[in-house]
């Protein structure tokens, strides 16, 4: 039943993309993943499977490591970012991919809530003894923080992986927003 | 402004420096040092750069029939891969017995798996290596057919995982024991139309990885899980010098080598360098593929066995077509039923998981209490396993290149890295042994 509906939802996105004008405007989109599974990533990439052409015209990809070697990362219209923050270093990057986007997404539920990358925030002392010299070798954090502990946020797409049709929706709302399409 | 800048140093007294901070079109977080004197290669230093998560240490003293949910998370692209390796752990722990329907269709959430991440190694990730292009996204519009078929694929493998498991991305239906939903014979039927509809275009794409002149030959040895249909799930281990394993001894043969740089472990089998994956399956294994794959590839299958590590690429693409086949086979000769599933009983005990993962041989071994906790765990993934191996191979490239420029050098090492399809995610979090 889900998977129908699920369907049904994108191939409904899918007619009406074709019936809107497109202004040769594209939305200039950043993937970004941290500590996680990349589950997210990879649900964005089936997405593909339907949306490819269409978001070839749409979207100006300019930073997604997992598609291309030659990324860019300035004037960003959003950027979405998958993961939780467990180095200073990341947290470093995400601010200047805050700084070099107007808007930021939280994609999946590392990056909303930490977990379950963060899981080990909840270690009893004995567990924790033993990763402490991996967490100073790798130089994480003492604490995995969100997304949101690092930057303010414009939206975010729960689930683990995220949920398709919420990732949809926000899109179409950004394309919309940043004038890309026009339903009229 | 460009956060993962790669860079080449040269010194004035002879030596290079190529750093390579963030290897693309990959699955995960992975860099690479390599100091050049002399023009010999002092080291290379390929770092899996993923953030550790502490798997090892989270499982302890979670519920071991939950447990599969939460491992499956370890990775997003071969979450089924884990969610049924832990799975078999967990019964073999608990000496459950899972039903025949319940096997099958386990081989055939690995199918849809397989397919749809061979897909996304092959097409995405190599693909425009062959074609000299930067990304899929930069193909021209001649190729549009190519890159629409190669969508096509990889959503047929995602339909197939969707039909079977619920979800190709952390599957739903999958659990100890038991598959929670059976498929229904209007959804089998579409999903066998749509893996029909796609099997012409898998052939097209073995033709291309076919008469890819990428090249470079090692002498390592080729591990794999032996399986009588080549499902990826039961059989025995075996190697290209004649072991033979059962898989529960898997273990006793590997040892695991610390990489300080990486936040990954390495593995040598039997104190040998070696290789797990589709190369490795194929080299060892080709013969008992389908019948209809053999049937459409003899002359691609001629190549094998293979020392050629690019041939991976032409391996994962026969396999696609393997995958494509079996399913069929099997969605159309078998009714699926609601079953009864005898309950799964508590008790303490050690289970040993192994299976093939898209890129190798995955390892689960489990120790439960007598209330269904665990107490520790042990979990070696494919790309660990080739840790070493691709260290070797990306060594043996750089002396058989070095009159090539720094950026066609480092263009070679990614193009051969990708080769052996590595997942970081997978191979950054654990710790070495966890005893207890």
């Amino acid at each position: 039943m889900l998977y129908r509906a699920s369907r049904k939802i994108t191939k409904l996105y899918s007619f009406i993309y074709w019936y809107l004008i497109v202004t040769g405007k594209k939305l200039k989109i950043g993937w970004f993943s941290f500590t996680c599974c990349e589950d997210s990533t990879m649900v964005w990439i089936e997405l593909m499977n339907e949306n490819f052409f269409k978001w070839k015209d749409l979207l100006d990809i300019r930073h997604a490591r997992v598609l291309r070697k030659i990324n860019k990362l300035e004037n960003i219209d959003v950027a979405f970012v998958e993961g939780a923050i467990t180095t200073e270093s990341d947290a470093r990057k995400l601010r200047s991919i805050r700084k070099n986007s107007k808007k930021l997404v939280a994609i999946g539920s590392c990056a909303i809530n930490g977990m379950p990358a963060a899981q080990r925030n909840l270690f009893d002392e004995e567990q924790k003894k033993e990763i402490e010299f991996l967490v100073e070798r790798f130089k994480q954090t003492d604490k995995v923080r969100t997304v949101k502990d690092i930057v303010s946020i414009d939206d975010e797409v729960l689930g683990c992986p995220m949920e398709e049709d919420v990732f949809l929706k926000i899109l179409d709302k950004y394309l919309n927003e940043f004038g890309v399409i026009n339903a009229h | 402004m460009h956060i993962d800048d790669s860079s080449i140093i040269t010194t004035n007294n002879g030596k290079e420096e190529i750093k390579l901070d963030n290897i693309t079109k990959i699955e995960g977080h992975g860099s690479l040092d390599i100091k050049i004197k002399d023009n010999k290669v002092k080291y290379v230093k390929l770092k899996i750069t993923e953030n550790k998560r502490f798997y090892t240490q989270a499982i302890i003293g979670k519920s071991a029939l939950s447990l599969p949910l939460m491992t499956s998370r370890i990775c997003g692209t071969c979450s089924i891969a884990h969610l049924s390796c832990c799975s078999e752990a967990v019964e073999k722990a608990l000496q459950y017995v899972p039903t025949d329907q319940t096997i099958l269709l386990r081989k055939l959430s690995l199918y849809g798996m397989t397919i749809r991440d061979h897909s996304l190694h092959l097409y995405l990730f190599c693909l425009p290596d062959i074609f000299g292009k930067d990304s899929v996204l930069d193909f021209d519009e001649s190729q549009n057919e190519m890159i629409k078929r190669a969508f096509a694929i990889k959503s047929a493998g995602n339909n197939l995982s969707k039909v079977i498991a619920g979800r190709a991305i952390h599957a739903t239906f999958a659990e100890v024991g038991k598959f929670s939903h059976v498929p229904k014979q209007e959804e089998t039927k579409k999903v066998v139309a749509e893996l029909k509809s796609i099997r012409d275009y898998v052939i097209d794409f073995i033709e291309i990885f076919y008469n890819c002149d990428f090249k470079l030959e090692r002498d390592t040895d080729f591990v794999s899980l032996q399986t009588s249909d080549y499902s990826f799930l039961e059989g025995t281990i075996i190697d290209s010098k004649g072991e033979s394993i059962p898989e529960d001894r898997y273990w006793d043969y590997l040892n695991d080598v610390v990489i300080p740089y990486s936040e990954a472990t390495g593995y040598n089998f039997e104190g040998r360098e070696y290789m797990v994956g589709a190369l490795s399956r194929m080299n060892l294994n080709k013969d008992n593929l389908h019948s209809s794959t053999k049937n459409d590839t003899s002359r691609f299958l001629s190549a094998f066995p293979s020392r050629n590590i690019y041939h991976n690429n032409l391996a994962q693409a026969i396999e696609t077509l393997h995958c494509v086949d079996h399913s069929i086979e099997l969605l159309e000769s078998t009714e699926f039923k609601e079953e009864h599933n005898e309950p799964v009983t508590i008790k303490a005990g050690e289970g040993i998981g192994l299976l093939e993962a898209p890129r190798g041989t995955l390892y689960y071994m489990l120790s439960i209490d007598k209330i269904g906790k665990v107490k520790y765990g042990r979990i070696i993934v494919p790309t660990q396993q080739n840790q070493i191996g691709m260290e070797k191979s990306i060594v043996q490239l750089i002396e058989d290149n070095l009159n090539k420029s720094k950026k066609q050098l480092e263009f070679e090492i990614e193009k051969l890295i990708r080769a052996y399809d590595p997942c970081m995610s997978c191979a950054s979090h654990f710790l070495r042994i966890n005893w207890r």
